[in-house]
């Protein structure tokens, strides 16, 4: 386990059912602390998902407590939520940009909508998306990008209010070798710089090289934990 | 305050048929319910110009002294129900009878006609019952020889009343009912179009209440957009309908207001109930 280091994501025992439908846990326990990169892997449906839905608490455990950042799912309140979810970054497959504005009107709306000073936006835009390396693009709207550009305005937004963690969920799921690599290099660097990454997958191959943990999950059980096992020394 | 203004500037400019589709439904709707309003005000004004002509007629038995009736007059005056009593001479009456019924000027005489007394009601004592009441009374002077109230018009006054009441009050409701339906369905598909927006803003952390504050100006600005849209039109058919039909009373101005007033609270509760329902599914 992480030894020693401030736990920021823990689960206890949590299970998470539908009336329809897979992608439920039962009984998921593990933890994951500062600055760490964890993977999770294993088939669709298995409840990698889930999993990132309840970090950010879009879902709430059936049963089991999950833990972030001191706040709990038994007793969270929706402002808390609200403020928890400022301090998290959420990505997905699919970029959810908001299509009628441009890359940097997209990354400023997180700044905007959670009360930030209008005078302290732009800097902060602007230094997070030549961070992500789209500093001659900011103007551009999110259908004159590429996927794997799209998936960098993502990041952007996700990082400019200075998460501790990023949850991605399949981030390179829709982008080509190339773009994937890209953006995968992009967070471990931002893993590097000292955000915790939990990171959704099927590239089994990326989870390998990286030499990252890894929690495999198989209907909604997790069915390895490679912290529990000796691991090589990480390369980054 | 200025981004949720700003927001909803983005949200018209992005889909401005959907807006002006959704301010047109809201005004169509309140028209629709206005008009209604309208008419049912001018039959309520009509009736209750028909309802001031209730009076009863007290014939006075020929030779009666002068004094008798004066001393009546007085007592009749102190009823509760009464709002006032005018004593009509044989010859007054010979007068009025001569304007009213021109062609037979010449057949009426002086002494054709009795003196009575014309008794007017107050407004809310002139049901049937009351002005049967009033008559009984009068019957009981001993110089009043016959009693004429038109019994007969004063009930079915007051039955046609009760129709035009009722039938206003649940066409006014089912009005009313559609167009909030309609009203509302209008603006969950304004906030339907903008699902998307919502999940965002809840990803990247925004609470609750900054989610809605757009919404909830959208909505209150549709309705009363709407609401004045809808007292123009109304004062545009009222104008056409005096021109060609009859003289249309208009509401009075607090009605208007109200008017207005409504469609905003409409358009308001409309964008919270549908925006709580975003928000809920999660």
């Amino acid at each position: 386990m992480s030894s020693g280091s401030q736990t920021i994501i823990k689960f206890t025992s949590v299970s998470k059912s539908w009336a329809r439908g897979s992608g439920g846990l039962q009984k998921v326990s593990f933890a994951a602390a500062k600055g760490e990169f964890v993977f999770l892997t294993g088939p669709s449906g298995a409840g990698k998902s889930t999993i990132l839905k309840l970090c950010y608490m879009d879902e709430l455990p059936s049963a089991g407590e999950v833990r972030v950042s001191g706040v709990s799912s038994l007793n969270a309140k929706r402002t808390e939520i609200s403020r928890l979810r400022r301090k998290l970054g959420i990505v997905f497959q699919d970029f959810r940009l908001l299509e009628d504005r441009t890359a940097w009107a997209n990354v400023a709306f997180a700044l905007e909508v959670t009360g930030t000073h209008h005078k302290a936006i732009p800097p902060r835009v602007q230094k997070v998306l030549e961070r992500v390396g789209l500093g001659p693009k900011m103007q551009a709207m999110p259908s004159e990008l590429s996927g794997g550009e799209q998936q960098r305005v993502a990041i952007a937004r996700a990082l400019v209010n200075d998460p501790f963690v990023l949850l991605a969920d399949e981030p390179t799921g829709n982008l080509d070798d190339r773009a994937s690599r890209a953006v995968f290099q992009l967070l471990k660097d931002i893993n590097t710089s000292g955000t915790a990454v939990m990171m959704a997958t099927h590239d089994l191959d990326l989870v390998r090289s990286s030499g990252f943990r890894s929690l495999e999950l198989n209907k909604g059980a997790l069915v390895y934990d490679s912290s529990d096992a000796p691991l090589p020394e990480k390369e980054h | 305050m200025s981004l949720a203004l700003r927001e909803v500037w983005t949200a018209f400019r992005r889909a401005p048929g959907l807006g002006v589709l959704s301010v047109f439904t809201v005004a169509f709707s309140l028209f629709a319910f206005g008009l209604f309003g309208l008419v049912a005000y001018n039959t309520r004004l009509a009736l209750e110009r028909l309802e001031e002509r209730v009076e009863i007629r007290a014939y006075v038995t020929e030779g009666t002294e002068t004094d008798a009736v004066a001393a009546a007059l007085g007592d009749i005056r102190a009823f509760p129900e009464v709002a006032n009593v005018i004593y009509v001479s044989p010859e007054d009456a010979l007068k009025k009878a001569r304007v009213e019924m021109a062609e037979f000027k010449d057949v009426f005489e002086p002494e054709f006609l009795p003196a009575s007394l014309e008794v007017r009601l107050k407004a809310g004592n002139r049901g049937p019952d009351q002005v049967r009441a009033v008559a009984k009374r009068l019957n009981g002077y001993p110089f009043v020889d016959d009693v004429r109230y038109g019994e007969e018009w004063v009930q079915k006054f007051y039955s046609v009343r009760r129709a035009a009441t009722a039938a206003g009050i649940i066409l006014g409701i089912a009005f009313a009912f559609a167009a909030m339906i309609i009203i509302g369905s209008t603006i969950r598909t304004s906030v339907l179009a903008r699902s998307r927006e919502i999940g965002i803003m809840r990803l990247v952390g925004a609470t609750d209440g900054f989610i809605r504050a757009p919404f909830l100006i959208d909505g209150l600005l549709k309705g009363l957009i709407g609401g004045v849209m809808a007292v123009t039109l109304m004062w545009v058919t009222r104008a056409a309908l005096t021109a060609t039909v009859f003289a249309f009373q208009f509401f009075p101005t607090p009605v208007l207001l109200l008017g207005i007033l409504v469609g905003a609270i409409i358009g308001l509760l409309g964008s919270a109930l549908s925006v709580g329902r975003q928000l809920k599914r999660v």
